[in-house]
């Protein structure tokens, strides 16, 4: 999911320096840090920005606790540090106390990527007792109903603010993601003060990335340019303000950049996620690329073997792979060429420059695609499920 | 209920480490590391030392003693030290401390 990479911190200072990128990642391919696991991509929320692939892995295929334990064991074991359990809804696995307790077993520090409507007090207590290390629960906006619509679910926010604050007084660290754009942009103050008394550690302000499910919904959620500067400038006020009280984490919707994103630190470098099925991908999105093979761990080969060796992992990693503008480009390793899904998605061809950047011959008519779309002909959603999506009914201007 | 936060460290604090924050011996990268959310953080050799001390019972006088002794440094450059390195972490929210139940 774009909203929950593993987040380069900022800075580092004397005593502490970060590891993230420095020397366990770059250059080597070593094994990441930390790693999402997708473990099912079931979820009564409906949110048209979701990115699962549209195509999602129906429970049947889903790996079974002994398999999770044994993905869980092995990780530990290659040197991953974090896991992240996300999905879908995480917490929509019968197992979900079991396998963060064989997490913990191992060693893992573990994080809960949720949307929390499932959650009952009594399992999130279970759930620190099984060793939990940290909380991070999807908000739509401020109030149930902008928010209950967007997740196509009625009660839902009332339902995340009562887990969030069972949260703090489990004393588990709590992180706020909200995933913004268009719609909901205008509520980002006090989503921020929402964060704050909540008593929230970190706040994640992520634009929505437009692939899969956000890009069937770009018209309906493509802020425009005022309001992503506007944005911009709340973000930054509130971080300064806000200094030691809560951590503000701001990505940034990169249609209207000149310079792509480093997407996923560069293709095969420093992360990976394993689908509800047991794929091994370059990243969530991966498998909207058609045409590559991605290995699972039901096969005969280890995890690490397939981070190091499979042709999925090493079709774009560094810089071999590019065609011009990017092969000749001076920033090729700052960026690696953005975002493969997004050049797939937008151009047919993976291995093109993302469109995000201005050096793209496609940069401009996008640019201007997203302009006019962001006049907001339309504010209707295509809901995300596993029919393919169901249209919203009544809204539209 | 969670520790408190903004804490001012001194030398009758008792740190610890919060329940998010992890010290942990890395095997495969031969280095220690302190896991937090969505962060991976390096410490250096000396705060590993004194973060292997920060257990809730001593306070940074009784650590900054102990340091003092092994080291044979003045223990008034220990304390200013270890206090700098602690309010660090603790501004970055990777450190509570204990106190009395009022």
């Amino acid at each position: 999911m774009s909203d929950v990479l593993p987040i380069i911190p900022p800075d580092a200072s004397d005593s502490l320096a970060v590891l993230e990128g420095s020397r366990s990642t770059a250059e080597t391919f070593g094994i990441p840090l930390a790693v999402l696991l997708e473990i099912t991509h079931r979820c009564p929320l409906q949110c048209p920005y979701c990115s699962n692939p549209v195509e999602l892995d129906r429970s049947g295929k889903e790996l079974t606790t002994d398999e999770w334990k044994k993905v869980l064991s092995e990780l530990a074991e290659i040197g991953v540090l974090q896991v992240h359990f996300s999905g879908g809804e995480p917490t929509a696995r019968k197992d979900l106390v079991e396998l963060v307790k064989h997490a913990s077993d191992v060693g893992l520090y573990t994080n809960l990527i949720t949307s929390a409507v499932l959650l009952t007090r009594e399992r999130l207590s279970e759930l620190a007792d099984a060793g939990l290390c940290h909380v991070q629960i999807s908000f739509q906006g401020i109030e149930g109903g902008l928010a209950d619509r967007v997740a196509g679910y009625k009660g839902g926010h009332r339902k995340k603010l009562e887990v969030a604050k069972w949260t703090r007084e489990l004393d588990l660290p709590l992180t706020v993601n909200a995933v913004m754009h268009r719609q909901n942009l205008h509520q980002l103050p006090d989503i921020i003060q929402m964060s704050v008394d909540l008593d929230a550690d970190r706040l994640e302000v992520a634009n929505v990335q437009y692939y899969g499910w956000a890009l069937k919904n770009r018209a309906a959620l493509m802020p425009t340019v005022e309001q992503l500067d506007e944005t911009t400038r709340i973000v930054e006020e509130a971080s300064e303000r806000l200094k030691g009280r809560l951590t503000i984490d701001y990505v940034m919707p990169d249609y209207y950049a000149l310079r792509p994103k480093k997407c996923m630190g560069g293709w095969g470098r420093q992360f990976f996620n394993i689908s509800p099925a047991g794929k091994v991908l370059p990243c969530h999105a991966a498998e909207s690329i058609t045409g590559l093979d991605f290995e699972s761990v039901r096969s005969n080969h280890s995890i690490a073997w397939i981070w190091q060796n499979s042709d999925a992992f090493n079709r774009y990693r560094g810089t071999g792979w590019m065609k011009e503008p990017c092969k000749s480009c001076e920033f090729r390793e700052i960026d690696f060429g953005g975002c493969r899904c997004q050049a797939f998605a937008l151009t047919g061809d993976a291995a093109n420059t993302d469109p995000a950047c201005a050096l793209s011959p496609l940069h401009e008519t996008i640019f201007k695609q997203a302009e006019r779309e962001a006049e907001g002909e339309t504010n209707r959603f295509l809901y995300r499920n596993f029919a393919g999506g169901t249209l919203e009914s009544g809204n539209d201007a | 209920m969670a520790g408190p936060r903004n804490i001012s460290v001194n030398e009758a604090s008792r740190p610890v480490l919060p329940r998010h924050a992890k010290l942990k011996y890395d095997d495969t990268r031969k280095v220690w590391v302190i896991l937090a959310p969505e962060r991976v953080l390096a410490p250096d050799e000396i705060a590993v030392e004194v973060l292997q001390l920060c257990d809730g019972q001593r306070s940074v006088g009784d650590l900054s003693d102990q340091l003092a002794v092994k080291y044979a440094a003045p223990r008034e450059a220990i304390l200013a030290d270890v206090i700098v390195m602690l309010q660090d972490l603790a501004d970055k929210g990777f450190l509570t401390e204990i106190r009395e139940k009022t």
